[in-house]
């Protein structure tokens, strides 16, 4: 019984949910790393060091393992939530005339589904903007050789000139920082909640989990989202 | 003060149910909420009409039978406190308050407020006990010492009366913090260690099959507890689990 009780119960699922989760916000944190190099000024080789770490990223075996954790992650982590939504809708099938969860809940914890939702919307735009562009797409005409003497596809001229287009470039950076604002808000319940889920609840630590967790849901998607903004209003026209 | 009530009405478990619209006058700061409804019962008997059937016992906050939702939270706007402990002074002359049942397809309504919260004794049967030989050789229970701190925090477990306010409360009508409730109190003393393993494993296998939701840690359970139960319990139950399921 034991072993399929950790695949199918209701604690499984949260285990699951709160394991992918934090995977996941490892994952944030690389990711914000890599594009903090999107902030180098253009005359300082930004474009070189840029796109040979997105040859690193797309080529390296250890990357490519995480990266398909990664997507494994997302996957199982949405498909989850599906799941646990459904289930929890059925198991209050008359509902109250009158309900009132603002009274004893927080906003993000009671909307976790729909902020999810927003988020994974977003990763599909946001991949097939630049992932499958640089997979797929067209840049494969714009292969150039870097002083290092890689041959590397242009990412980074593609990134840089989405989010200085004069026409869609300012509305692809708010709508960027929108998709933050649904990251901020999912982590700010997240991030605490997925401790709570894997047992670790402590009145010793519970306050740090929680101010960490508020931190990070506050930095991580901050740091994120002035990015386009940099690029589209402080960083050299290319 | 004069109040208006909108109460669920539903005659059994088969039809359907809907809100009525009651007034009553002349209740004093100083009743219960349940006399309040008593007033208003005495007033229906008295016009010939039924009474509203609800829950209740004790009438000091210890048995876990009273069960009001009262304008949208389980025992009322008061923290820490019964539906029998809830003042009429929580509320304003003129007032209008909507009462329903607790509301959960595994609490199936039985009579207007009164729901079947039978669900909570079939988790506690699946595990909540330990298994102690009456042969004339028990051992005296206080020969085993118990850290304080756990005795503490088993006994602030055990007071959980099994109202059934944290399934009303949680969007997703998960009883986690009950079962959790019921996990812990024995998971924490020496006298519960022999079957943990099962334990914890069957309270949660009998609690999902009795259709409970999933708890999503919004903490609305932990708030609404008349006993203040933590969601400390919850954290507890989830290690019990994870422990007693790679075994």
């Amino acid at each position: 019984m034991a072993k399929s009780a950790l695949l199918k119960s209701s604690l499984a699922k949260k285990y699951w949910m709160a394991f992918t989760g934090l995977f996941l916000c490892l994952f944030l944190v690389g990711h914000l790393f890599g594009n903090l190099q999107l902030l180098i000024p253009v005359s300082e080789g930004a474009r070189d060091q840029f796109n040979e770490y997105a040859l690193f990223m797309t080529t390296n075996p250890a990357v490519k393992i995480l990266s398909y954790v990664t997507y494994l992650s997302i996957l199982f982590h949405a498909i989850d939530g599906i799941l646990l939504t459904i289930h929890n809708r059925k198991a209050r099938p008359q509902g109250y005339v009158s309900f009132k969860p603002s009274t004893n809940t927080m906003w993000s914890s009671r909307n976790m589904g729909i902020l999810g939702t927003v988020i994974l919307a977003f990763i599909v735009v946001h991949m097939s903007m630049f992932w499958a562009e640089m997979k797929f797409g067209g840049l494969d005409e714009t292969v150039y050789t870097t002083a290092n003497g890689e041959e590397v596809k242009d990412l980074y001229t593609l990134t840089i000139k989405t989010f200085q287009d004069a026409q869609y470039g300012l509305i692809w950076a708010i709508a960027y920082a929108v998709a933050m604002l649904a990251i901020g808000f999912h982590l700010s319940h997240g991030f605490s909640s997925g401790f709570q889920s894997l047992g670790v609840n402590h009145p010793k630590y519970n306050g740090f989990i929680k101010k960490t967790g508020y931190a990070f849901a506050v930095l991580v998607p901050l740091a994120f989202a002035v990015i386009p903004f940099y690029i589209h209003f402080v960083l050299e026209k290319i | 003060m004069n109040l208006t009530l909108k109460i669920w009405r539903q005659k059994n478990a088969d039809t359907k149910g809907k809100m009525v619209t009651y007034q009553v006058s002349d209740i004093s700061n100083d009743m219960s909420f349940l006399e309040m409804m008593d007033v208003l019962n005495e007033q229906l008997i008295s016009k010939g009409d039924e009474p509203v059937a609800f829950d209740h016992d004790c009438r000091e906050g210890i048995c876990g039978s009273c069960n009001l939702q009262i304008n949208g939270e389980p025992h009322g706007p008061d923290r820490g406190v019964t539906t029998c402990q809830l003042h009429m002074r929580k509320f304003n002359d003129g007032d209008t308050i909507i009462i329903e049942p607790f509301r959960a397809k595994a609490f199936p309504v039985i009579k207007d407020l009164v729901v079947d919260r039978s669900a909570f004794d079939r988790i506690q049967q699946a595990g909540g006990y330990i298994s102690v030989n009456t042969s004339g050789n028990t051992q005296d229970a206080n020969s085993i010492p118990v850290e304080k701190e756990n005795a503490d925090m088993s006994f602030y477990a055990a007071t959980c009366i099994g109202c059934g306010a944290c399934v009303a409360a949680c969007k997703n009508a998960s009883a986690m913090l009950f079962t959790s409730a019921k996990v812990s109190q024995f998971a924490l003393l020496p006298q519960g260690e022999v079957e943990a393993d099962r334990r914890v494993l069957q309270m949660v296998e009998q609690m999902d099959k009795e259709g409970f939701g999933n708890c999503t840690n919004t903490g609305a359970c932990e708030i609404e507890c008349p006993k203040g139960i933590s969601l400390e319990n919850i954290a507890r139950m989830n290690r019990e689990y994870l422990k007693a399921s790679i075994k």
